[in-house]
């Protein structure tokens, strides 16, 4: 087998991978947009303050530490314990919980009924105080996130390729577990939608807020528990970026790579977003790959933009999206 | 009282279509005219133009052309970075003189004087604006919004890899050479501080007024019906392709003047990812939302507020040096005259209702920001880290944004449109 072909073969992989991951943070996108029509360009930055919070809470970290030593004067920093990740898991959810409260109570509940660029535009601006917030709460130091997952090249694939093409396949251990949570999330997701009674109030609210209302459904719960569950799609995802890079700003860039992912899927899509997931995933590694080094590399930045931007001049609705049907 | 339209008559159409239909509208117009152009020249120095007036009059050109898009067509766009960046390189490469390869022959233009480089770099991101523009004619909203990331991160690659768009400079970054107009320099490190204003305020004057113009005219009529509702002003007869495009070409233009503007004036030398990235986008967008939507003078309001912000949070909260002179002092006083009225009306407010709480909530909130911002003002800084700051000011920024969508959606344009019903009537009531 050629040289080459194999290369690609592994960038090809490791596409799938990355893939994965701006899938699980498109998925974030795709619950609270199917639920209550809100595209939340806080998604990325929720996936910082989760992981924010996780590493605070299991380093014991004190919080406004830093807000607090400026005006008082004093020299606080930790609690001094180390929590199991379990339990900072399991903090966390409760603080994205209330933070998703608090995002209904104090924001969208006064921006019902708005055209959907206005509420686009308000979540810009959660994405900014959510941001200020995180920092000023835990500090803005790049944090090592370990949560106990697997990290470090698979050695079983590496000697069966090896075995295979004479050349060992490079994936991480962390990249395979992903994939594995992200296929346990949507199946979850999936069951969670069509089967439970919430999950079916939940497909109402999407399909008609008013009809759901009519029948019984209470608007604000329903949300509050959307917002819940995209809180913890991105504490997922958190985990998984900070694990792999740490727990830093840049991550809350993930949410940039996600938008095309979405636009490639559709809005309203689960399947949509994972299948756009990968198509961005292995399209940006295999044009990095062949293209690239012809015009100076860096090209992921905007591959996948470019990409959703031709592929939207000719179906505006996405791959899996609903037609967008128009009336005066 | 101080502001009415009676006895104020008018005999003709001109005199009935004019921008400023109320006499003390007008002469307020002309009097800011004459402080902007007659005064302030006189009184400024280097620090208050590069920390206050040179980025306030440059994002005011910017948040217009932004307005023009989306207060006004309702096309919204994240691209403006790019588009900044377009008009930088662009103004960069006709200042220093185009070269262009033709069969391995250099054929290069000489170098074109900095005000027409300006307007030049301006018809230049026009046409990248109309061809990233295109996509508006099959998608909306947000889509669109996303499309425009596209520009943004296509754009500031670009500048980054294209050598020749920065004459091939090691550092890759491009500096601005030095450049005079009526033998006074206004780019380059030897520029006065006024000459550089000058010509900004006099490019931001004369932009604002064709702004105005058009957004009166039956251009700006097209575009707002096509905000409104797209298919419904297709209907009516208005040419969706020819709006949209034309409001994307008018829009770019702006930027990319703002863009040259920000590069040649402002900065003298620029590395594009750093100066033109995505947060460019958002805070010109903050600026639209804050100063108002659809709106010229909101344009210049939200583009003052959040030029002054970090200015004065810095002043306030972190170590002050006093690098802007006297400036701490003029707001100090500002805020505690705020601090006065705010207490006045609370006492008011309260003898009045009979009530420490009712109706005196957010008066309350305003005379304690008030005083804390003179006290803090006052004692010169309360010495913050400096991140610290940098942090809160994202929150501030955020919540503003949010409270003005929540409260205020057409922001602080709206807000003066009140003041000014109030004060046609008072002190009376009705």
């Amino acid at each position: 087998m050629p040289e080459q072909l194999v290369y690609a073969m592994e960038v090809f992989l490791n596409g799938l991978m990355a893939g994965v991951l701006y899938a699980l943070v498109a998925l974030g996108f795709v619950l609270i947009y199917k639920a209550s029509g809100i595209f939340n360009y806080a998604q990325g930055v929720m996936a910082l303050f989760a992981a924010l919070t996780l590493v605070g809470v299991m380093e014991g970290q004190v919080p406004f530490s830093h807000l607090i030593n400026a005006i008082f004067g004093t020299d606080i920093h930790h609690f001094g314990w180390h929590l199991p990740a379990i339990v900072g898991i399991v903090v966390t959810i409760l603080v994205m919980i209330g933070l998703a409260w608090m995002v209904q109570k104090f924001v969208f509940k006064h921006l019902v009924g708005q055209e959907p660029i206005i509420l686009f535009m308000a979540t810009i601006g959660l994405a900014y105080f959510l941001e200020g917030v995180g920092d000023i709460m835990w500090g803005s130091d790049i944090k090592k996130l370990d949560v106990g997952l697997p990290q470090g090249i698979n050695t079983w694939i590496d000697e069966s390729t090896f075995k295979v093409f004479d050349y060992g396949f490079f994936i991480d251990n962390l990249d395979i577990f992903a994939t594995l949570i992200a296929a346990i999330l949507v199946i979850g997701l999936v069951i969670f939608s069509q089967y439970s009674k919430q999950g079916r109030a939940m497909r109402a609210v999407a399909d008609d807020h008013q009809a759901a209302l009519s029948v019984g459904i209470n608007l604000n719960f329903i949300w509050v528990m959307v917002w819940s569950l995209a809180g913890f799609v991105a504490l997922v995802a958190g985990i998984m970026w900070g694990t792999k890079s740490g727990v830093q700003f840049s991550l809350s860039l993930i949410a940039l790579k996600a938008l095309p992912v979405l636009m490639l899927g559709g809005f309203t899509s689960i399947p949509g977003a994972i299948v756009g997931g990968l198509i961005i995933g292995v399209g940006e590694k295999l044009f990095e790959f062949a293209i690239g080094p012809m015009v100076g590399g860096a090209t992921e930045n905007w591959f996948a933009y470019v990409l959703a931007l031709i592929f939207l001049v000719f179906r505006p609705q996405g791959l899996f999206g609903e037609k967008i049907i128009e009336r005066v | 009282m101080f502001y009415r339209e009676a006895g104020d008559f008018k005999t003709s159409y001109v005199d009935d279509g004019q921008t400023f239909p109320i006499k003390f509208d007008r002469y307020r117009y002309y009097f800011v005219l004459f402080v902007a152009f007659a005064m302030v020249p006189l009184l400024i120095n280097d620090y208050w133009v590069n920390a206050i007036f040179l980025p306030f009059l440059i994002y005011s050109i910017a948040a217009i052309g932004l307005n023009i898009l989306v207060g006004y067509c309702g096309q919204v766009s994240l691209g403006t970075g790019g588009f900044m960046a377009v008009g930088a390189y662009a103004c960069y490469k006709f200042m220093t003189g185009l070269d262009i390869w033709i069969g391995g022959v250099q054929y290069a233009l000489p170098p074109i004087n900095i005000f027409f480089s300006v307007i030049l770099a301006g018809l230049v991101t026009a046409v990248v604006g109309v061809l990233f523009g295109l996509p508006s004619l099959r998608i909306k909203g947000f889509y669109l919004a996303v499309a425009t990331l596209a520009a943004q991160f296509f754009l500031v690659w670009l500048f980054n890899k294209w050598a020749w768009a920065y004459n091939y400079s090691a550092s890759g970054q491009i500096n601005a050479p030095e450049r005079e107009i009526f033998g006074v320099a206004i780019t380059g490190p030897n520029t006065e501080a006024w000459a550089s204003y000058l010509f900004c305020l006099v490019i931001a004057a004369i932009t604002a007024v064709i702004a105005r113009n058009l957004t009166r005219g039956a251009s700006g009529r097209k575009w707002m019906a096509i905000r409104d509702m797209d298919i419904a002003a297709e209907i009516i007869g208005v040419n969706p392709l020819k709006a949209k495009l034309s409001a994307f070409a008018v829009s770019s233009f702006y930027i990319g003047i703002a863009g040259a503007l920000f590069f040649a004036v402002y900065l003298g030398a620029v590395e594009v990812g750093e100066a033109f990235g995505i947060q460019k986008s958002f805070i010109v967008l903050f600026m639209v939302i804050i100063g108002g939507l659809g709106s010229i003078f909101g344009s210049f309001a939200g583009a003052a507020f959040l030029v002054l912000l970090p200015v004065l949070l810095k002043l306030m909260l972190a170590d002050s040096t006093d690098t802007i002179t006297g400036f701490s002092t003029v707001m100090s006083w500002i805020f505690l005259l705020a601090f006065a009225a705010a207490v006045v009306m609370l006492v008011i407010n309260v003898i009045r209702t009979r009530s420490l709480i009712a109706g005196s909530g957010v008066g309350w909130i305003f005379a304690s920001i008030a005083a804390f911002m003179a006290y803090a003002l006052t004692i010169g800084g309360m010495g913050w880290p400096t991140d610290i700051v940098a942090h809160l000011q994202l929150v501030i920024v955020g919540a503003l944004i949010i409270i003005f969508l929540v409260a205020e959606p057409h922001g602080i344009a709206q807000l003066w449109r009140v003041a000014k019903e109030k004060l046609r009537l008072w002190p009376f009531p009705h």
